[in-house]
């Protein structure tokens, strides 16, 4: 989230799309119903389904799954042709004056540089005109066809409502009176907060689903804002964790990218668009060195006077390194960047199953995951993990993955004699069972302490991994072995060393000085004793005097003590800014770009939920909140609030960062009812995302209309989480049994009753489950044809208390996010028929 | 037996007077159910509280489960999908339990002495030690709220938490609720909560938002806030005018009146007979048949 969850309150409208945070979120939903309630906030849910979230919404409208960008994209065209939009905002914090390349252009759903052959773009074009100080050109009139206002302009002008009503079937009527309630909110004291979930990044063009609604925020000038903001509601706990500290297989902790071995790559704040896949791999001699690779990852300003934050990547760099290899990482060896991986491409999860799949893979460990049920194809999945020789699975429950070689009937049909993998079990602790702190979607590191003993054998994770890794050591260290020195060399400075211990690990990753630390502006004055916490990633130091194991979490363990055990909710301002509560990455900031709260002269666009504001007097920022900003530059400096982006601004305009191009345009899903994109005037190229992740080998696994005539959604229930709680009784009781999801239009065309069984199958597999039919799911009718949807929760498997039920996987498409690679879990092809 | 904070201030088939030395303030429930989100995390708590665990049971087309109420499920979500105006589909979401009515239907028609009792602060409870399982209550209640256990025979319901609320803390169901669309407290305040609730509504275009507190059984300890408070019947059937039995009111009234009338023939025709024939004598041929 950009906010937090309480903020949420402050808000006057509310958006739920591409989300359900009733049923997904039930207790972070109340700070809605606190704003609905408290703050006359209205309530909008834009959903395929009637959900819970709908049922205490103000407005609903239906979609089709996979048409959001077209909805979005419409809402554009809106605010820009009523002039709904906050002009001192828009002019002064984001790229609306900005030239772009006289080579950009679009044409039938392309983008300028695309091959086919490779399924890709040459971004060259997509990049401003710099001048020859190497600053970004701007027109100020906005006249210039080229500037990123006109192009906006011309490039979603063909969204209209009635595009609208035929791609996504929702009414033109709702439609429109959704977008009146959106444009009320380019008001200075008048915000919207967007809330969404998987409902939009499980698309091949999630990314660009999530961009869309930061370009409608934008215009609206609702970033930085109270009661505004992009919001994600992260589903796992401690999903937005394990992104912070960079388990994902092309970034180091805090967002650092990966060094690739050859193509040039920019890091990314967050994780909406992580590098393209990199071309094959490079001799030694070829690979950059570790001074290329932090010169191109500190971003210079593009602007006059830009704070560009990413210029000192060095530090945080630097300082990852010494918390990894301590005393081992030298200037001289490059702080032990040798020893990092370099990314030949991505490892997502897709690639992981394809390699896996294609007899690439030995072993895969793992831990607190569940693949069987959460990667799409399962009998993709199912056949990759049997060519594995190894499995390992570290979990508190025994989960599909762990028990995919057992014969479960119809629910896992397979044939245990011929599978060889050996899985081992290694049982860990369930969050209750163990000290340590969750990331929740507001960014707030929260310490927890244990309730409970864990049951038997089982061990946290820490200990597990430590086993592993002191195993391994010895081995090397006693053997040899290719490449031991990233082993032999690993700082492991921990008082037990088989069981790291939640406090040590938390201290490490907020960082230490390992020498004093001095005031660049005064080399006498000791900001920070050796040995002693660090506050905070302005103290961070390139030269190997801090250690840091995630630049964005320093300051959550200073010498104050804990900051993440912190409970004080006091709110002095009244407004939800509980600075005392828990630690909220970065610096304890509450509010992502505050300082686009304040006008140009740092005054509060609404004084009623003032965030920071310029104080002149004491020539500081200040306020609820702490700045995101310079707290000592002066207005008059001009700096701009998106201080990581090195121009300062908000970008419309994406540059080069995504995938599939800098705007954002709809594409069918890879499986579409549609067999044209009228948006793209019919390029078959351009029918489903250009550049969406696919594997040739998974081509024949693809669904046409003719064949598998309805769509296809799959989702969560509130009476369950993920594949876990079929093993609580409780919740078992209160969604016992496997169902689907039918409008009472298909039921009846297919003479199914509520409570009857049918069998819904894919070109991929097929489940069966009991019928729920509803009128909470519409016909709808889309470019002359009536389409239906059918909805998949996904909760059963065949372990646990609840009754057995077949994987929702067994349906989904191998397809990716053309950025992230998320599977296309929300929109796919099915038939449906009555058992 | 209630614990000492209760007062009962009735008992089934008990002529004994209620105490009234102790003023207890009257406590009420408030489900606003245009809050509500049906996540049955109060089924839930419901349960875990009141160390039930029904069975893990069948999905029956709907969202309700489990399907009805159980002596194992004193609470459940009833999900109706009603359309008031053409095209404009709402998701009512109606917590379903004892009403706790201030003229409780089940304790007028129980014959069991002191198996149902109603507490001076509102609440009707069951005593399941003195129950005799004859599902009279059933008949009784005008929600068709309690049920027999198969187990051991005998009616449960929701308590509205009795066993908290007699330590001053509230029902498990309105602790857990995460949006606080099940809010507790005296009766009064309820009131003025709901109060606020339904102006609120009447701004978002709900021109028959309202109160059910229905009079038919002097108001209930459970109410609703509903959207529709003219047609309750839309909420999976909430009843328009709840009113006792005609049963309870024949059982209560005349049909009392004749048993009465009845005793009192048999007392006296026993006492004429003794005086006209003297004692009963055995005879021994019917001793020996």
């Amino acid at each position: 989230m950009t906010n937090h969850w309480v903020d949420i309150k402050n808000a006057n409208l509310i958006l739920i799309m591409g989300g359900n945070a009733a049923e997904a979120h039930p207790c972070g939903f109340k700070w809605v119903t606190e704003a609905k309630a408290h703050n006359g906030a209205k309530l909008i849910v834009v959903d395929p389904r009637f959900t819970r979230s709908a049922a205490v919404a103000d407005m609903y409208a239906p979609i089709r799954p996979g048409s959001d960008i077209v909805f979005l994209g419409g809402v554009l065209n809106y605010l820009l042709s009523t002039d709904a939009i906050n002009r001192a905002y828009v002019r002064a914090y984001t790229d609306f004056t900005f030239l772009v390349d006289e080579g950009f252009s679009f044409q039938d759903g392309l983008f300028s540089g695309y091959d086919p052959a490779t399924r890709s773009y040459d971004k060259k074009t997509w990049n401003y005109q710099l001048g020859p100080d190497g600053y970004v050109l701007t027109d100020p009139t906005l006249q210039h066809p080229y500037c990123v206002y006109q192009l906006l302009k011309k490039h979603y002008a063909r969204y209209t409502p009635e595009m609208v009503a035929t791609l996504c079937g929702t009414p033109k009527e709702d439609f429109l009176a959704i977008c009146k309630l959106i444009a009320e909110t380019a008001a200075p004291d008048k915000t919207l907060s967007a809330l969404y979930a998987l409902g939009w990044t499980q698309h091949s063009k999630g990314s660009q689903n999530i961009r869309t609604i930061c370009m409608i925020q934008l215009l609206l000038g609702n970033v930085g804002m109270a009661g505004g903001g992009v919001n994600a509601l992260r589903g796992h706990s401690n999903i937005q964790g394990l992104t912070d500290l960079g388990l994902l297989s092309n970034l180091l902790p805090g967002y650092l990218n990966l060094p690739g071995e050859s193509k040039p790559v920019q890091p990314q704040a967050g994780t909406d668009s992580p590098e393209q896949p990199m071309q094959s791999s490079l001799p030694v001699d070829a690979r950059e060195s570790v001074a290329a690779y932090i010169a191109r990852s500190s971003l210079k300003p593009l602007r006059p006077n830009q704070m560009s934050y990413w210029q000192h990547f060095g530090r945080f760099f630097v300082s990852t390194m010494k918390a990894w290899y301590g005393d081992a990482a030298t200037e001289e060896n490059g702080w032990c960047f040798e020893w990092l991986p370099k990314l030949d491409k991505q490892y997502d999860i897709l690639q992981v199953f394809e390699n896996m799949n294609n007899g690439e893979m030995n072993g895969y460990f793992c831990q607190g995951f569940n693949p069987l049920a959460s990667a799409p194809c399962k009998i993709k999945v199912s056949s990759a993990l049997a060519k594995l020789k190894y499995l390992v699975v570290i979990d508190p429950l025994a989960t599909e993955t762990s028990e995919f070689w057992q014969d479960h009937g119809e629910y896992n049909d397979v044939d245990p004699a011929s599978i060889q993998t050996e899985v081992f079990r290694l049982p860990s602790t369930c969050f209750a069972e163990e000290d340590g702190s969750l990331v929740n979607s507001s960014r707030w590191l929260q310490w927890h302490w244990q309730a409970a003993d864990p049951p038997g054998e089982a061990k946290g994770d820490q200990a597990i991994m430590a086993g592993i890794f002191l195993k391994l050591r010895e081995m090397y260290a006693k053997d040899g072995g290719a490449f031991p020195d990233p082993i032999l060399n690993l700082h492991w400075p921990y008082l037990r060393p088989h069981a790291p211990s939640p406090e040590e690990l938390a201290r490490e990753f907020s960082g230490k000085a390992l020498r004093d630390v001095t005031d660049p502006a005064d080399p006498d004055r000791v900001l920070v004793r050796a040995g002693q916490q660090l506050n905070g990633f302005g103290e961070l130091r390139d030269d190997g005097s801090t250690s840091c194991g995630c630049w964005i979490f320093a300051g959550c363990w200073s010498e104050q003590g804990n900051l993440m055990a912190r409970r004080d909710n006091s709110d002095p301002y009244g407004i939800g800014q509980t600075l005392n509560w828990a630690f909220s990455w970065p610096a304890n900031r509450r509010i992502l770009y505050n300082r686009a709260s304040c006008d140009v002269e740092g005054k509060p666009f609404d004084a009623s939920r003032r965030l920071i504001y310029w104080d002149a007097t004491r020539a500081r920022w200040v306020g609820s909140d702490v700045p995101d900003f310079n707290a000592t530059s002066s207005p008059a400096d001009g700096m701009g609030p998106f201080i990581m982006n090195p121009e300062g601004v908000g970008r419309l305009f994406a540059v080069d960062k995504m995938a599939e191009g800098p705007f954002p345009e709809h594409y069918e899903p890879v499986e579409s009812p549609l067999a044209f994109n009228p948006l793209s005037n019919g390029n078959e190229a351009a029918r489903f995302n250009p550049a969406a992740r696919i594997f040739a080998s998974d081509s024949d696994s693809f669904g046409r209309a003719e064949e598998f005539p309805y769509v296809c959604t799959t989702y969560r229930l509130t009476e369950h989480f993920h594949f876990w709680t079929k093993h609580a009784r409780l919740n078992a009781i209160i969604q016992p049994e496997q169902f689907v999801e039918l409008g009472e239009e298909l039921a009846m065309e297919k003479g199914i009753k509520a409570g009857d069984t049918v069998r819904v199958t894919s070109k991929r597999g097929f489940i069966v489950a009991m019928a729920v039919v509803t009128k909470r799911i519409r016909q709808l009718d889309i470019a002359g044809k009536k389409v239906h949807t059918v909805g998949v929760p996904l909760h059963w498997g065949f372990l646990g208390v609840a009754k057995n039920g077949y994987l929702a996987n067994t349906l989904t498409p191998f397809v990716g996010d053309a950025n992230t690679n998320t599977p296309e879990f929300k929109a796919f092809l099915v038939q449906v028929e009555k058992v | 037996m209630a614990l000492q904070s209760l007062d009962i201030s009735a008992r089934s088939a008990t002529t004994t007077p209620a105490p009234q030395a102790r003023k207890t303030v009257e406590l009420a429930k408030l489900i606003d159910i245009s809050k509500c989100i049906g996540c049955k995390a109060c089924q839930v708590a419901c349960q875990e509280w009141n160390d039930l665990r029904d069975t893990v049971g069948r999905n029956v087309g709907v969202y309700d489960n489990p399907a009805d109420l159980t002596a194992q499920s004193w609470t459940i979500m009833r999900y109706a999908e009603v359309e008031p105006a053409p095209g404009k589909l709402q998701w009512l979401i109606r917590k379903d339990g004892c009403m706790h009515c201030s003229d409780p239907g089940c304790l007028a028609s129980c014959p069991a002495p002191g198996a149902i009792v109603k507490y001076s602060n509102g609440i009707v409870d069951f005593h399941q030690e003195n129950c005799t399982g004859c599902g009279y209550c059933i008949i009784g209640c005008p929600f068709n709220i309690p049920r027999i256990s198969a187990e051991d025979g005998k009616a449960y319901k929701c308590t509205l938490c009795s066993d908290r609320v007699a330590v001053g803390t509230e029902p498990a169901c309105a602790k857990v609720c995460p949006t606080g669309a099940i809010v507790f407290g005296s009766k009064k305040d309820m009131h003025q909560h709901a109060a606020e609730r339904i102006l609120d509504l009447k701004e978002r275009g709900f021109a028959q938002a309202g109160l059910y507190d229905p009079p038919g059984v002097e108001g209930t300890h459970v109410m609703y806030v509903l959207h529709h408070a003219d047609k309750p019947e839309l909420y999976s059937g909430l009843p328009r005018e709840p009113m006792l039995s005609p049963l309870v009111g024949l059982w209560k009234g005349f049909a009392k009146t004749v048993m009465n009338a009845g005793l009192a023939a048999a007392v006296l025709a026993a006492f004429f007979h003794y005086v006209s024939q003297g004692p009963n004598k055995e005879h021994e041929e019917e001793e020996v048949a």
